[in-house]
């Protein structure tokens, strides 16, 4: 019974702490987990390019390197959409090692919500906290109800994190408007994608925000980028790191 | 050849002014905020998007029969029907009939068919006076633009430059910027249009098979004038706008107007039968124009479900903060995005890239387009037909080297970070690297997860 952790390429270069954050997490709350060496990204830059033919080995490194996990746990919605979503394009559909790894990889909230049904967290985070929701956590994966969609959801990062002490909730005017990210996005529209982070780092400051939280740190590491350029006064957190009880400022 | 100005360098102006992109942006979520509450009163929201869904993909995939069909009853009803293979023969079926009736004055309700086959120029440049009715799209049409959106076609013009524009034009009041003041003027303005347009020409929203008949809607009562006043009419439709049954009716009426702008009924949902009567003309236009290949993908047909309701355009984040006319295209935002390649993938082959893949236009579309997977497959196809940037196309090739050997992943990893760390801010925030023209790069640790990992868990 044994899941393997996900790192995504960036997270594992620039983020270290989220993944510690996850991993010990997990590991706190009894799962068995392994990091496979030589793990490096799940491919969605070149897939989100159209790249397709540079995707493909990509993909299936992937694959053979968790096929033989009960699960795979990733803190990243957008990469695991990657995997459960379009990985079908590099794949014979009735590829049992595919079929394994795809049904069987989960974001770290979708996890700890579905298969471990976490409800007790004996963790404090006494400060005022926004939540930043991903667009492939919300729209790829269903983490919770995308403000267009009529059907009722409910929100498994925000469950999870009304576990931990002390929050403070901060709703800014647009729940769910994209950050502007979107991988490559970001340096081919340049122009457009920073206005959109400034409007949503607007929105969440406006609302007397200490913490923007979010679990996907793809979304953050570009808003951080926002923020620290223009001197904010808000900070970014990963959701791993507030679940497993970092201090503010941890990112 | 036009020289092809790609999405990013089109929408630079528009998205670099704060105040102009702010109040695009504020005015369009507006207008999305109110489809959200209109959409959310209906408990059977999804299930009438989910049943429009159904009765498009068997309309589509029956479409000649339907075609047929409706070309049968409103002949039957007294219409005249002429079919039109692309753009230009639709315009000269147009100028035909109006050269038939010796016509040299059009009155013409808001039709983006008509925009996609560019008729007011071909008019114009054979004689013919042509006054657009619909208020936002005579606002453009004075001004010498195009619509920037498919049912708001003047949401980029601010109401003290439509002031500015009705002052040169229509003789209003220099510096008059009151809404209710510029909107009667208009008014008295298009009355006198009205009353001496020779021939009314309308869109069609919804056409159908069952009945031969036809359904204009709009929410000045302008389609209703440009036909009530002239004795013919010319109603131009894209042979998608097609519905088997009169009862399938309500399910489109019931989401197009939540889904465009948030009220519960179009202002005007008028019916035609057949002319009105003897001494009366009816002429549809039935318009391909690539229809029928878009038909033919697999990956696309389901786009020929749009009922062009433009909810895709004022959910969509880039649509709002670059403005229709970055999309240089009839349909902007991420309708048009798909749409436009299928067309020409060359001049447009930068569109299915402005955008960020949020999906919210998926989410928000009345008739379940999956607009945003839909883009990612046109950039798939659009490297597949070698349209991408080399120095892109290059990137990425090396990307992949990367990511499938992970002692050089680590290698490229170690050096790029310890780079970041020891460089001056100078060499690394600079106008070339792109990322930092407006965002600083994050810090960079000194340990990866995996050193970490190997120190702290590896025994």
């Amino acid at each position: 019974m044994t899941v393997a952790l996900f790192v995504p390429c960036y997270i594992d270069q620039l983020y270290p702490d989220v993944a510690i954050a996850t991993l010990e997490l997990l590991e706190r709350l009894g799962v068995d987990v392994a990091y496979p060496d030589g793990q490096t990204c799940c491919g969605q830059p070149m897939a989100n390019t159209g790249c397709e033919a540079d995707t493909a080995p990509v993909a299936r490194r992937l694959v053979d390197l968790f096929a033989d996990f009960e699960a795979v746990v990733c803190p990243s919605g957008s990469c695991v959409s990657m995997v459960r979503n379009h990985y079908g394009a590099y794949f014979d559909a009735d590829d049992a090692r595919f079929q394994h790894v795809t049904s069987k990889t989960y974001e770290l909230c979708e996890y700890l919500h579905d298969v471990v049904a976490v409800t007790h967290l004996d963790v404090k985070f006494p400060h005022r906290v926004s939540l930043h929701q991903s667009c492939h956590g919300l729209r790829e994966l269903r983490l919770g109800q995308s403000s267009e969609s009529m059907t009722p959801r409910e929100n498994k990062v925000r469950k999870l994190l009304n576990l931990v002490e002390g929050i403070e909730w901060v709703e800014p005017d647009r729940p769910d408007d994209c950050c502007g990210f979107g991988g490559t996005f970001a340096v081919n529209e340049a122009d457009v994608s920073a206005e959109m982070g400034r409007a949503r780092i607007a929105d969440h400051c406006g609302k007397g925000s200490e913490v923007l939280a979010s679990a996907d740190m793809s979304c953050l590491m570009h808003l951080q980028g926002l923020i620290r350029r223009e001197k904010n006064p808000i900070q970014v957190m990963h959701v791993a790191q507030i679940l497993s009880g970092r201090p503010l400022g941890a990112t | 050849m036009l020289p092809i100005i790609q999405h990013p360098a089109a929408a630079k102006e528009f998205v670099n002014d704060p105040n102009r992109s702010r109040w695009h942006d504020q005015a369009l979520w507006f207008v999305r905020s109110k489809r959200d509450k209109q959409a959310a009163s209906l408990p059977e929201w999804e299930y009438l998007r989910e049943t429009a869904s159904g009765i498009k993909t068997h309309t589509i995939a029956n479409l000649s029969h339907y075609l047929q069909e409706f070309e049968r009853n409103a002949t039957a009803r007294g219409a005249i029907v002429h079919w039109a293979r692309d753009a230009e023969h639709h315009n000269e079926i147009v100028l035909r009939i109006l050269q038939d009736h010796k016509t040299h004055r059009i009155v013409k309700s808001k039709s983006m068919l008509t925009e996609e086959c560019g008729l007011n120029h071909y008019l114009e440049d054979n004689g013919i006076d042509v006054v657009d009715t619909d208020l936002g799209e005579r606002i453009v049409q004075l001004r010498g633009e195009t619509p920037s959106h498919i049912v708001l076609p003047a949401i980029h013009i601010k109401k003290e430059e439509v002031g500015d524009t009705f002052h040169t034009h229509l003789g209003t009041d220099e510096g008059a910027s009151d809404p209710k003041y510029l909107a009667e003027a208009a008014r008295g303005h298009l009355r006198d249009k009205f009353l001496a347009g020779e021939i009314g020409i309308t869109g069609v929203n919804f056409a159908i098979a069952e009945t031969g008949g036809l359904v204009v809607c709009t929410n000045e009562g302008n389609a209703d004038l440009g036909t009530s006043l002239p004795r013919v009419h010319i109603a131009c439709m894209g042979i998608e706008k097609l519905l088997p049954r009169q009862r399938d009716l309500g399910v489109f009426t019931r989401l197009l107007a939540r889904s465009a702008t948030g009220q519960p009924i179009t202002s005007y949902t008028s019916h035609f039968n057949g002319p009105r009567d003897e001494n009366s003309e009816l002429h549809i236009v039935l318009v391909d124009n690539g229809r029928s290949r878009l038909r033919e993908s697999e990956t696309f047909r389901a786009a020929m479900h749009c009922i062009r309701c433009g909810a895709c355009m004022n959910t969509c984040p880039v649509y709002r903060r670059s403005g229709g006319h970055s999309y240089r295209a009839t349909v902007p935002g991420p309708i048009g995005s798909v749409l436009s390649p299928t067309r020409d993938q060359n001049s447009y082959k930068s569109l299915p890239y402005a955008c960020s893949l949020c999906g919210s236009c998926s989410d928000v579309c009345p008739v379940k387009i999956p607009l945003h997977h839909q883009l990612l497959a046109w950039r798939g196809e659009l490297v597949g037909k070698k349209l991408l940037p080399v120095s892109k196309r290059l990137a990425m090739r090396f990307a992949s080297y990367l990511f499938r050997f992970p002692a050089l992943f680590r290698m490229v990893g170690k050096v790029g970070r310890f780079t970041l760390r020891v460089l001056p801010r100078w060499a690394t925030h600079h106008r070339l690297n792109t990322w930092t023209i407006a965002r600083e790069l994050p810090e960079a640790p000194k340990e990866t997860f995996r050193d970490w990992h190997r120190r702290h868990r590896d025994h």
